[in-house]
C-alpha cells in the first residue's frame, strides 16, 4: 500500500464533480452556452445561494405559500417568469431558445431545491402567449412582474397525465359554458391567481383560463411528498362562465396547446431533476473523500469508486438527455419523441443516483436533519407527475409502432 | 495532440457534401445484402478480398479514410465530413474491416509518432486497401494490464529479436502488419521498459492460431514469436518509451469503441442488438396476444439508445470545449458497454422461444447465441472495469488503485504461473 494514494487528493481535488476548466469552479449546465446565458445561469445560481440556501428552503417549508410574493417578485426581475413570453407582451428570451433558457433556471432550482411556482407559471404563459386572447395576453404583464402566479389544473383523481383521461367537461349553457369536475396535483394552485382548467367540451378538449376567485371553483390545498412546493385539488362545481374564458380553440388546435404544456413540464423537471442529482453526486463525491473508515476515505475504496463511477455516467446522460429534449423542443423537431427519451432516463436515473448517494453516506443519509431526502422528494415527485418513466416507456413504444 | 479537432464546418457545404457522396455511394457501392444484411455468409478470404476491393473503390472515389491528410492520400476534411459517408453508406456494402483497428487505431499512432518515411510507406496502403493492420496488444497473461506486457524484443545489432505470445487480435491470420508492444528493458518499471513496433505478420517464426468464440467464429486469433527478427527501423516512438504510445494507442482504441473517433469508417450494425425498430417489428410479427407485453422494453430501449448518442456528443463537445479531460470518453465506452448487453438481453427476450429452440434453416438462434456472449461488449476494447477506474480516477479525482508493481524494476514483479 502507498501512504500517499490511501490519503487521497483533497487539496488538488476540485469541489465541482465535473473537476475540468469550470468557469468559476462550477460545473456547466450544458456546454455550449453563450456568455449571456452563462451569465444569466451565474446569476440564478447566486441569487439562489444568496437569497434561499437549504436553511431557508427549510424554513419556507413551514410557509403556507412555499415562498414570500416579494421573494417571487425579486426572481422574475431575474427573468424568471419572462422567458416564454413573447417580446411584444413584455418578456424576452436570453438566446432565442426561450425553452433552453428556461432549462437553465430549472436546472439551478433543482440544484438549490429552490420552491415558487416556476413550472406552471411558465407553462401556462407560453399557452397565453401563444394562444390566448388579447385580454387573457394584457394578464402576462403582472406574470413577468411576479406578481400574477398561473396554474394547470390537468390531472384527475385516477387519471394518467394523457389528455385522453380528461372527464371534466365544459357543457354549453346560455352562450357560455357550464364546468364540473375534479383536478388534483395542481402544483400551485392555492397560489394562482388564474388557473388553466383543461376539460372536454362538445367540440373537443378545450382549455378555460379562470380567476382564482371565479364563483363554484373550491381549491383546496394537498399534502405532497415535496415540502418545498405548493399543490391543491381544484373542484369545478358548475362554474359558470363566458367564452371570453376559452383559451384558444377547442379540439385540434388545443390538444396542440396541452400536449406542449405536457412537454414543457416534463422537460423542466427533468432539468430540475437534472441538476439536483448533479448537485446530490457533487456533494458526496465530497463526502467520500472526507469520511474515513478503517483508517482510509471512502474514495480509495474500489467498490465505492465504481459506483461512483456509475453515478456519474448517470448524471452525465442525465444531462445531455435534457439538453437533447430542450433542443428537440426549441427545433420543433421529434420533441415527442426527445422529451419522453428525457423523462424515461432522467426520471430513473436522477432518483437512483439519489438513493444510492444515500447508501454511501450510512445512517445519515436517512435522517431527516439531513438534506439529502428533500432532494429526493423533490425529484420523486417530479419524476412521477406528469408520466413516469415507464409511462414514457410505453409512448416511445407506440411511437415505434408497437 | 489531446484531442481530436472537430473543425466547423459550414452547413451548405455539409449538404452539397451529402449529395455528392449519395449520387457516387448510388453509382459505385454494392448494396448491402438484402436477406442476411449484417452478417453476410462469407469466408474468412472471401470477407479480407472483398473488403480489400471495397476499400479500393472508396480509395479511388475519394471517400477513403477522409480525414487523414492530403499528403499521406486521405482528403484532409472534417469528422463532419466522414459522418455523411457514415450515414449514407448504412445501406451499402463497405470495407468495415478497415475501419478498426487499422485506420482509426493503429493509423491515428502512426500519424502521431511515426516516422515520415513510415507514415509515406503505411497510411497510403490502408487507405488503398492494400494492407490491413491488427493490434498485437494483449497477452495471455492479462488483458487489462496492458504494461505488464511479457513478450520480449531483445536488440541484436541492427534488429529485435521477439519471443513469446500475444491473444484477442482480430483477423490477424488475413491481415498484414500488426503494431506491436514487447519489452525491451526488465531491469526498469514496466512502464519504463516498453517499446512499439511495426511488424510485419507473415514472417518467419511467427504462428497465427485462430480461437474458436462461443458463435463459432475465429475472427480472434493467438500468435507466438519464435526468434522473430525486426528490423530497427520498425520501431514506432522511442526504444523503451512504448507506453507512451500504447497510452495513445489506448485512447484511439476508446474514441473508436465509443463511436467517437473521426477516423472510423463506415458502421457496423449488429443485426440484433442495434435498430429498436427492428425489435418493434419482430415484437409486432411475434409478440403473441399479449401485445403490451414488450412495451416498457422497447421504450426503454429506445430511450437508452437515444440518451447514449446524446452522450457521445455531449462529451465530445465536452472534451473540446476543455469542459471534461479527455479521459470522459470512457463515459462513452462504459454506457456502450451497458446499453448494448441489455439490448442483447432485450432482442433475445422480444425473439422469444425461437432464440432458444429453432427449425432448421431458421436464424432466430442468432439472437440466444448473442444473449449468451453478450458481455463481450463489457470486456473487448478495455473492460467496463477500467473504464469505471478511470472515470472515478481521472475525471472525479478520487485516488489511484494503490498497484504492487508500479515502483519495482519489472524482473522482481510478482506474477502468476
Amino acid at each position: 500500500m502507498v501512504p500517499g494514494a490511501l490519503r487521497g487528493n483533497r487539496s488538488n481535488t476540485p469541489l465541482n464533480v465535473t473537476g475540468w476548466r469550470c468557469r468559476g469552479g462550477i460545473a456547466p449546465v450544458r456546454f455550449d452556452l453563450s456568455d449571456d446565458q452563462e451569465f444569466f445561469r451565474e446569476t440564478a445560481r447566486r441569487f439562489i445561494e444568496a437569497e434561499v440556501p437549504i436553511s431557508v428552503v427549510r424554513e419556507w417549508h413551514d410557509l403556507p405559500d412555499g415562498c414570500p410574493q416579494s421573494w417571487w417578485q425579486s426572481a422574475a426581475e431575474l427573468g424568471w417568469t419572462s422567458l416564454m413570453v413573447p417580446e411584444s407582451l413584455g418578456g424576452g428570451s436570453i438566446s432565442g431558445r426561450p425553452i433552453v433558457d428556461l432549462t437553465i433556471v430549472a436546472d439551478e432550482m433543482g440544484r438549490g431545491l429552490t420552491p415558487g411556482p416556476f413550472m406552471p407559471t411558465n407553462v401556462v404563459a407560453d399557452t397565453l402567449g401563444r394562444s390566448g386572447s388579447p385580454d387573457q395576453q394584457a394578464l402576462l404583464e403582472g406574470v413577468v412582474a411576479g406578481e400574477v402566479v398561473l396554474g394547470w389544473a390537468f390531472c384527475e383523481p385516477g387519471g394518467d397525465w394523457t389528455a385522453a383521461h380528461v372527464a371534466a367537461k365544459a357543457a354549453p349553457a346560455n352562450g357560455g359554458y357550464v364546468l364540473t369536475g375534479t383536478k388534483t396535483a395542481v402544483e400551485a394552485g392555492a397560489q394562482a391567481h388564474h388557473l388553466l382548467v383543461t376539460v372536454q367540451c362538445p367540440d373537443g378538449l378545450a382549455q378555460f383560463l379562470l380567476p382564482s376567485d371565479t364563483p363554484g371553483l373550491t381549491v383546496t390545498p394537498q399534502e405532497s411528498l415535496d415540502l418545498g412546493r405548493r399543490f391543491a385539488e381544484v373542484r369545478l362545481d358548475g362554474v359558470a362562465v363566458g367564452p371570453e374564458a376559452l383559451v384558444g380553440q377547442p379540439g385540434a388546435a388545443t390538444e396542440a396547446d396541452v400536449e406542449r404544456q405536457r412537454q414543457v413540464m416534463t422537460v423542466l423537471q427533468c432539468a430540475d431533476n437534472a441538476g439536483s442529482a448533479a448537485r446530490v453526486l457533487e456533494f458526496t463525491v465530497q463526502y467520500a473523500f472526507d469520511r474515513y473508515s478503517f483508517g482510509r476515505p471512502l474514495a480509495t475504496y474500489q467498490a465505492l469508486k465504481h459506483r461512483f463511477a456509475d453515478m456519474k455516467l448517470w448524471s452525465e446522460a442525465s444531462q445531455a438527455a435534457v439538453d437533447g429534449a430542450a433542443d428537440a423542443l426549441a427545433d420543433g423537431e421529434d420533441e415527442a419523441r426527445m422529451v419522453s427519451v428525457a423523462k424515461s432516463y432522467v426520471g430513473d436515473h436522477s432518483v437512483e443516483i439519489m438513493h444510492d448517494c444515500v447508501q454511501m453516506h450510512g445512517g445519515i443519509g436517512v435522517t431527516y436533519e439531513h438534506d439529502l431526502h428533500l432532494y429526493l422528494r423533490r425529484a420523486t415527485v417530479n419524476r412521477g407527475l406528469f408520466g413516469t418513466p415507464g409511462d414514457h416507456r410505453v409512448c416511445l413504444s407506440e411511437m415505434m409502432g408497437y | 495532440m489531446d484531442d481530436f479537432v472537430y473543425a466547423e464546418t459550414d452547413p451548405a457545404e455539409l449538404a452539397r457534401y451529402r449529395e455528392e457522396v449519395e449520387a457516387w455511394m448510388n453509382e459505385n457501392m454494392p448494396r448491402r445484402d438484402p436477406v442476411n444484411p449484417w452478417h453476410p455468409t462469407q469466408d474468412d478470404d472471401e470477407r479480407s478480398s472483398r473488403n480489400r476491393e471495397l476499400q479500393r473503390r472508396l480509395s479511388d472515389g475519394g471517400y477513403a479514410a477522409v480525414c487523414y491528410p492530403k499528403e499521406y492520400g486521405g482528403q484532409s476534411l472534417t469528422a463532419a465530413h466522414q459522418k455523411i459517408i457514415d450515414d449514407v453508406s448504412m445501406d451499402f456494402d463497405m470495407p468495415i474491416l478497415f475501419s478498426v483497428p487499422t485506420l482509426s487505431i493503429c493509423g491515428p499512432v502512426i500519424l502521431e509518432f511515426g516516422t515520415e518515411e513510415q507514415k509515406q510507406r503505411y497510411i497510403p496502403a490502408w487507405i488503398r486497401g492494400d494492407e490491413l493492420w491488427v493490434q498485437f496488444i494483449s497477452e495471455p497473461s492479462g488483458g487489462s494490464d496492458m504494461a505488464g506486457a511479457l513478450t520480449r524484443a531483445d536488440r541484436d545489432g541492427e534488429e529485435f529479436i521477439i519471443n513469446g505470445s500475444k491473444i484477442w487480435s482480430t483477423f490477424a491470420q488475413r491481415s498484414d502488419y500488426a503494431l506491436m508492444l514487447a519489452r525491451t528493458n526488465w531491469e526498469v518499471p514496466k512502464h519504463r521498459g516498453l517499446t512499439m513496433f511495426i511488424v510485419p505478420i507473415h514472417h518467419p517464426g511467427i504462428e497465427i492460431h485462430p480461437i474458436q468464440m462461443v458463435d463459432r467464429s475465429e475472427e480472434f486469433c493467438q500468435e507466438f514469436f519464435n526468434d522473430v527478427a525486426i528490423p530497427a527501423e520498425n520501431v514506432v516512438g522511442e526504444v523503451d518509451d512504448g507506453w507512451t504510445v500504447a497510452s495513445r494507442l489506448l485512447f484511439h482504441e476508446r474514441a473508436a469503441v465509443g463511436n467517437d473517433s473521426p477516423y472510423t469508417q463506415g458502421r457496423h450494425r449488429n443485426r440484433t442488438a442495434d435498430g429498436v425498430e427492428d425489435l418493434a417489428a419482430i415484437a409486432r410479427d411475434h409478440g403473441g396476444a399479449d401485445v403490451g407485453r414488450h412495451r416498457q422494453r422497447l421504450g426503454h430501449m429506445e430511450a437508452l439508445s437515444r440518451v447514449e448518442e446524446l452522450l457521445s456528443a455531449r462529451v465530445v463537445k465536452g472534451i473540446e470545449g476543455g469542459f471534461l479531460p479527455a479521459p470522459a470518453g470512457s463515459l462513452v465506452r462504459l454506457f456502450h458497454g451497458l446499453s448494448r448487453t441489455e439490448r442483447q438481453t432485450v432482442a433475445m427476450e422480444v425473439q422469444g422461444d425461437r432464440a432458444l429452440v429453432w427449425n432448421e434453416g431458421e436464424d432466430t438462434g442468432a439472437f440466444g447465441t448473442e444473449y449468451v456472449q453478450r458481455q463481450q461488449a463489457c470486456i473487448g476494447g478495455g473492460t467496463t472495469e477500467m473504464a469505471r477506474n478511470i472515470i472515478s480516477e481521472r475525471i472525479l479525482g478520487m485516488p489511484r488503485e494503490p498497484a504492487a508493481d508500479r515502483d519495482l524494476p519489472f524482473n522482481q514483479v510478482p506474477r502468476s504461473g
